[in-house]
């Protein structure tokens, strides 16, 4: 992984030197309240319902054994024990105190670990698929692109006061495991002719508007991104929007423009910019290509599994690595009925252990709010289940219905309009007593607490938003979302269900879903294409009453 | 025609907790909803909240919340603070959390 230089190191330093004194002055009476907000929010340090939350990134989803522990340590320190990991590979602390934040910083940065623009009207993490550098199916390690993109991007001066926040992800595998077409920007790594470069896509957003990126430029030079992207958010900065917060995202922008003018000024941007980067950018990528070096891989070859339990957790949470003597093993955050992708303290020192005794001291977070280990030999998997299952990280979920992602709701968050997190628990717990989710198979269920979507509920098979009806909890649900390389937005099933009937409703979509599907093969997603709309609305809103009036009428 | 007048508290966050606070009757703030001044009338409600809105150094963003005439949350939002998150047992109205305690001012 990548590793921090002098400049990085000082830069690091002064920065949380800086926060440190502007806290300092907040508390002593110097700074109000409306001075200090922008700069606190400029470090990750937001204010909650309940407390301070402090939003520490972690670029592109990767972590040391050494940085996890770190995080243990703050949640244990400073917080309540715990962290709750996010749909953007960050992770938040929901109870610091503002006075400690500058010391939480600090202990972040001798790990090389920092909360910059993780807020803010600012390029943010740059994610990555969380599977980079061990997939199968991978063209080319993503990160070091998303490395250099997260230095381009750090404290750039002309990029720091953007009409609304950006968002990149970056996936070198043509499955799509990025949600890459939900992004400001999203690049997709491809080869052509021998050469490597990105299919780049813009316009992608979740939130009020949803809207699936357009592919600006088939296929980008990888020796050009740099200038494409500063050309792409140099266009942005200008024509965005800044009357209107809900019309300020470049996807508004890609559609009140249209395509073709983007990708004119785009282009024009770019021949302007190209001849700027003088190959330092190129230069700079090679030394971190050479940081993120495979581990020396050890010879990984196990006898065939036959224990049930570990057969089918090794079904469910591990996929197929570049090297067939080793897998890539998900760590489920969904345990049935906790609160999804939350890890306390001693969970998070035990991954770390457990990434030190078995995966090469790598360790990476997913926007599924799950933990992956990346590279385990498969003689190592019946030791570690066993490990993870004494901890309570055994759970044999990983791409099921309980494998949900849920935003923090208004559990936590000020901006929500309802809560998500006891809803996920409820829908866990009763697909866990009713145990159909190995039959049920691959679904995916997003909740989002508001219409700002960090629940990625417009791209999941089942989405759900919860809103505010008169005051009241009320939850929307949207069929057929897909966040992955066939990317689609969910489609509203009608009128929405009360806190205590959410969880019914789902359990109806689901058992519909299995009286109708052509057979084990046929997931949730194909069987809503298939058929569409009429049965699911059937299963959630006829119920006997509905049926007799109509029979009546 | 201006919406009848409905109870209210002054409530805010505190600045170095972050926490839930209350404005009492006699100018303290408190993190017990139960304790929380009762405002009936909109003159003195507005009086009140320039009044928080007027101790920046102890509390961020006050505001004007809707309670029932007995002093219970009118809106569920206003439940959860009142009460912490619903997802673990140890919001406000599960005690005081572990580790460091609140610091004894406001
Ligand atoms: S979707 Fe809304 S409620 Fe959920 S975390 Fe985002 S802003 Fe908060």
């Amino acid at each position: 992984m990548y590793l921090y230089d002098d400049f990085d190191r000082a830069f690091l330093a002064e920065r949380n030197a800086q926060f440190r004194a502007q806290v300092a002055r907040r508390l002593d009476g110097s700074l109000t309240e409306d001075e200090f907000k922008p700069l606190r929010l400029m470090n990750g340090v937001y204010l909650q319902l309940h407390a301070y939350m402090l939003r520490v990134a972690i670029p592109y989803g990767t972590l040391s054994s050494d940085q996890m522990r770190v995080l243990a340590e703050l949640a244990e320190r400073w917080d309540k024990g715990y962290g709750h990991f996010t749909t953007r590979q960050n992770i938040q602390y929901n109870w610091p105190r503002l006075a400690d934040i500058p010391d939480m910083l600090d202990r972040l940065g001798d790990v090389n670990l920092h909360a910059i623009q993780t807020s803010g009207n600012t390029i943010r993490n740059v994610t990555a698929d969380h599977f980079a550098g061990a997939a199968a199916d991978e063209i080319a390690d993503p990160r070091p692109y998303a490395e250099l993109l997260r230095q381009w991007s750090t404290d750039h001066p002309e990029f720091q006061f953007l009409p609304r926040k950006f968002k990149i992800a970056v996936t070198g595998s043509p499955n799509d495991r990025a949600v890459t077409r939900a992004h400001d920007i999203g690049l997709v790594l491809k080869e052509r002719g021998g050469e490597l470069g990105f299919e780049v896509i813009i316009g992608g957003g979740l939130g009020r508007t949803p809207m699936i990126g357009k592919t600006i430029r088939d296929f980008l030079p990888e020796a050009d991104l740099l200038p494409y992207c500063e050309a792409i958010v140099s266009v942005y900065n200008r024509l965005g929007r800044r009357d209107n917060k809900y019309k300020a995202r470049i996807k508004i922008t890609v559609h009140e423009n249209g395509l073709d003018e983007m990708q004119a000024r785009v282009e024009e941007r770019f021949a302007e910019l190209r001849p700027l980067f003088d190959g330092v950018d190129q230069a700079q990528l090679g030394r971190i290509r050479s940081m993120f070096a495979a581990p020396e891989y050890r010879d990984g070859h196990a006898p065939a599994v036959t224990d049930p339990v570990l057969r089918s957790w090794i079904e469910t949470n591990t996929v197929p690595h570049k090297r067939d003597d080793h897998a890539i093993v998900t760590i489920s955050l969904k345990a049935h009925g906790a609160t999804p992708g939350d890890a306390t303290a001693d969970q998070m020192r035990l991954m770390a252990d457990l990434a030190d005794a078995h995966a090469y001291g790598e360790l990476r977070i997913s926007h599924e709010q799950n933990v992956i280990l990346p590279h385990v030999p498969r003689d190592a998997l019946p030791a570690l289940h066993m490990a993870l299952g004494a901890a309570g990280l055994g759970t044999a979920n990983v791409g099921l219905a309980s494998d949900i992602i849920a935003c923090p709701g208004m559990d936590y968050c000020a901006l929500a309009t309802a809560r998500s997190i006891p809803v996920a628990q409820g829908i866990a717990t009763r697909l866990d007593a009713l145990k159909v989710e190995h039959d049920v198979g691959h679904l995916k269920i997003k909740i989002s607490g508001c219409i700002n979507a960090c629940g990625h509920h417009h791209v999941g098979h089942i989405g759900i938003l919860g809103l505010d009806r008169a005051g009241v909890e009320n939850y929307q649900i949207t069929l057929g979302g897909d966040g992955s390389e066939t990317a689609a937005i969910g489609e509203r099933t009608g009128p929405g269900f009360a806190y205590d009937q959410i969880v019914p409703a789902v359990e109806r979509l689901i058992l519909a879903y299995l009286s109708l599907r052509e057979g084990e093969d046929e997931t949730f997603l194909q069987a809503y294409r298939r058929v569409g709309m009429a049965p699911f609305k059937a299963a959630l809103y006829e119920t006997a009453a509905t049926r007799e009036a109509a029979n009546a009428a | 025609m201006p919406k009848p007048f409905t109870p209210k508290v002054v409530t805010a966050n505190h600045l170095i907790e972050g926490d839930v606070v209350y404005l009492t009757a006699d100018d303290e703030w408190c993190r017990d909803l139960a304790q929380a001044e009762v405002i009936e009338n909109e003159a003195y409600a507005d009086l009140r909240l320039s009044f928080a809105e007027d101790q920046p150094g102890i509390v961020v963003g006050a505001y004007l919340a809707d309670v029932t005439p007995d002093g219970a949350p009118a809106h569920f939002r206003e439940a959860f603070r009142a009460g912490g998150p619903t997802n673990y047992p140890h919001g406000k109205a599960h005690g005081q959390r572990p580790g460091p305690q609140p610091s004894s001012e406001a």
